[in-house]
C-alpha cells in the first residue's frame, strides 16, 4: 500500500494583482505573437525575396516611414477608408434588420424556415466574383451597389446565429410559459429574444468584420466609383508601392479590430450582467 | 388492479382527479397505467416511487403539458401552480423580475405585481437578494426563488416536482416548514412528489405509493398528524413507524413492477 504524503498549501496571496499586473496580462501575449510574426515578415522580405522581388513585400519600418509616415497619402488612405466604412455600416444595419426579422420569422413558423434555409445557403456559397458583374448590371457600381455586397456578405452570420438563440430556450421554460397560457408574441417577446441574445451579439460581430470587408472588396472589383479601400489597394498595388499598399491593408485591419471591441464593448454592456459564458471560469 | 386511496374525512371541493389515467409515449414506452387520485383541497396529497416510475409524467399531464393516452383527467387548469424539480429561472431577469414573471404573463398591473412578488420573496426568505442575478445566487436560492415565482397566484392547485431534491437538509427541512405554513395559511390542493419518505410524511394528508414503470398507485396511507406540525414530529415513535410502514411498501413496490 502506498504512503499518504499530505502537502502544505497556503490560502490565495492576500495582495490581489494591481491594475498594471492586469493590463500586462492581457497586453503582453498579444505582443509577443505580434514580435513574432513582424520577425516572420522581415524574413520573408529579406530572405524569402531578395534583390528586386523586395518591392513586392516592404519591411515592416517601410511600411511605417514609407506609409504611415506618408501624411497625403495617409490621409487619402483614411477618407477613403471613412467611405468604406459608411458603406459597411450602412449594409450592417440593413442586414441586422434582414437578419433579425428573418431569423425571428423562421423560429415562428418551421415553413419560413424550411423556405428561406436553401437560399440563405446558395446566398452564403455563391462566390462574390460571380455575383459582381450582376450587381453591377443591375444597380450600376455606385454606393447602392456596394451596400448590397455588404448585405450579402453579412446577412448569413446574423440569420444563422439569430436563429440559433431563439430555438435555444430550455424546455422547462417553454413548460412555464405553457402553463401560464403564454400567447405566441409574449412568449417571443418575454423568453425568446431575451434569451437569444447572447448569440445575436456572437453574430452581430461576425457580421460587422464581414461587412467591412465586403465594402471593401466590392469596391476592389468594381474598381469605380467613389474610391474606397478596395481601390485604393488597387491603385498603390499597380504603382508596386508596396509600403502603401500594406498601409492601406493595415489600415483595413485596424479598422476591422475597432469594430469587434466595440461590439464586443456593447454585448458585455447589454448581456455582460447575467449571462455566464461557458468555460468563462476556466483556468 | 389499482388500488383506491382512502378519502379523507373532511375533503373539501375536488381540485383534481385522475381515473385509470395511463400513458403510453410515442416511442412506445409505458411510463403510468390505471392511476386513480383525486386531490381536493385542503389536501396535501404526495407521491413516493423509484426514479423513472412516471412521477413527472403524472403532473405534467395534470397540468397540460402532455396528454394521456388513457383514461380521465378532470382539473381546473386556469391558475396551477408548477414547481419544477429545476428552478427554471429565467437568467437575464433578476430575482424580483423572475417572481414578478407570473403576475405579468396573467396581466396584472406593475403595483400589484411588484406586492405579490415582495410578499412571496419575503416568505421564502429571499428579501435582500431582489437584485441579484440567478447566476450569483446558491442552487438552494435558485430553489426558493422558483418557489416564490409559483407563490405570486395564490393557485388553488399546486403541484410540486421533487421540488427540495437538490437542496441540503437543513434548507430542505426550513422550506419544509415554510410550504407546509403556506399550505395551512392558503389551504390549496396539494399534489407533491419526493423521494424523502420522512418529507412525504411531514408535509401529507396522504402519501401514494408508487410501483416502479409503468407506475401505478399500489397503496394509499393516511397520515394522522394535525397541523400545524412542529420539526421534534420527525422524531416521535408514530412518525416513526408510519416511515417504516410505507418504507417497506415502497421497496415492495419497486421490486414487483417486471423487470
Ligand atoms: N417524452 C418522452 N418520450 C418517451 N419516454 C419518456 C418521455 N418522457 C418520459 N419518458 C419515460 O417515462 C418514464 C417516466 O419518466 P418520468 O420523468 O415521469 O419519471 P419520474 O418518476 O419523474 O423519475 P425521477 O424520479 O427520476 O424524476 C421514464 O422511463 C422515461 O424514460
Ligand atoms: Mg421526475
Amino acid at each position: 500500500m502506498s504512503e499518504l504524503r499530505p502537502r502544505r498549501y497556503g490560502p490565495r496571496p492576500q495582495t490581489l494583482p494591481g491594475r498594471s499586473r492586469r493590463l500586462a496580462a492581457v497586453v503582453v501575449p498579444p505582443l509577443i505573437l505580434g514580435a513574432i510574426l513582424t520577425g516572420v515578415w522581415y524574413y520573408a522580405s529579406y530572405v524569402w525575396l531578395r534583390g528586386r522581388r523586395r518591392v513586392l513585400l516592404a519591411p515592416p519600418h517601410k511600411v511605417i516611414t514609407d506609409g504611415f509616415g506618408d501624411s497625403t497619402h495617409l490621409g487619402e488612405i483614411l477618407a477613403a477608408a471613412g467611405r468604406s466604412g459608411d458603406v459597411a455600416l450602412r449594409g450592417l444595419i440593413i442586414a441586422i434588420l434582414i437578419g433579425l426579422t428573418l431569423a425571428t420569422l423562421m423560429s415562428q413558423w418551421r415553413s419560413v424556415e424550411r423556405a428561406v434555409w436553401p437560399y440563405m445557403i446558395s446566398l452564403q456559397a455563391i462566390p462574390i466574383l460571380a455575383m459582381v458583374p450582376v450587381i453591377a448590371l443591375l444597380f450600376d457600381t455606385g454606393k447602392t451597389s456596394r451596400i448590397i455586397v455588404c448585405v450579402i456578405f453579412s446577412l448569413f452570420p446574423m440569420v444563422v446565429n439569430a436563429l440559433f438563440g431563439l430555438k435555444s430556450a430550455d424546455q422547462g421554460h417553454h413548460d412555464l410559459f405553457t402553463l401560464n397560457n403564454a400567447s405566441r408574441w409574449t412568449r417571443l417577446t418575454k423568453l425568446l429574444i431575451p434569451g437569444a441574445m447572447p448569440a445575436v451579439f456572437a453574430g452581430l460581430r461576425i457580421s460587422a468584420s464581414l461587412a467591412l470587408i465586403g465594402g471593401i472588396v466590392a469596391d476592389f472589383f468594381f474598381g469605380r466609383g467613389q474610391v474606397g479601400l478596395g481601390q485604393m489597394i488597387v491603385r498603390f498595388k499597380s504603382e508596386t508601392n508596396s509600403p502603401l499598399t500594406l498601409t492601406a491593408i493595415a489600415v483595413a485591419c485596424i479598422f476591422g479590430v475597432i469594430v469587434f471591441l466595440v461590439f464586443s464593448w456593447i454585448e458585455r454592456r447589454v448581456v455582460g450582467r447575467w449571462y455566464v459564458s461557458a468555460g468563462r471560469n476556466g483556468p | 388492479m389499482a388500488e383506491r386511496s382512502d378519502q379523507p374525512a373532511g375533503g373539501g371541493d375536488l381540485a383534481l382527479a385522475f381515473h385509470d389515467v395511463g400513458m403510453t409515449f410515442a416511442d412506445g414506452t409505458e411510463a403510468v397505467r390505471d392511476v386513480t387520485v383525486d386531490v381536493r383541497r385542503g389536501e396535501f396529497v404526495t407521491i413516493v416511487g423509484p426514479s423513472g416510475c412516471g412521477k413527472s409524467t403524472l403532473l405534467r399531464i395534470a397540468a397540460g403539458l402532455q396528454t394521456h393516452s388513457a383514461g380521465e383527467v378532470v382539473v381546473d387548469r386556469s391558475r396551477i401552480g408548477y414547481v419544477f424539480q429545476d428552478p427554471t429561472l429565467l437568467p437575464w431577469r433578476t430575482v424580483r423580475q423572475n417572481v414578478e414573471l407570473l403576475p405579468q404573463l396573467h396581466g396584472m398591473d406593475k403595483a400589484t405585481r411588484r406586492r405579490l412578488a415582495d410578499e412571496a420573496i419575503a416568505t421564502v426568505g429571499l428579501a435582500g437578494f431582489e437584485q441579484h442575478y440567478p447566476k450569483t445566487l446558491s442552487g438552494g436560492m435558485r430553489m426558493r426563488c422558483s418557489l416564490a415565482r409559483s407563490l405570486t397566484l395564490r393557485p388553488p392547485l399546486f403541484l410540486f416536482d421533487e421540488p427540495f431534491g437538490a437542496v441540503d437538509e437543513i434548507t430542505r427541512e426550513r422550506l419544509n416548514d415554510e410550504t407546509q405554513q403556506l399550505f395551512q395559511a392558503e389551504r390549496f390542493a396539494g399534489l407533491f412528489i419526493t423521494h424523502s419518505i420522512s418529507e412525504a410524511v411531514y408535509m401529507s394528508t396522504r402519501v401514494l405509493v408508487m410501483s416502479a414503470r409503468p407506475g401505478t398507485i399500489t397503496r394509499g396511507f393516511t397520515v394522522p398528524f394535525g397541523y400545524p406540525r412542529q420539526p421534534e414530529l420527525r422524531f416521535e415513535a408514530s412518525f416513526a413507524d408510519l416511515c417504516h410502514e410505507i418504507s417497506v411498501e415502497l421497496r415492495e413496490a419497486s421490486a414487483g413492477a417486471g423487470r
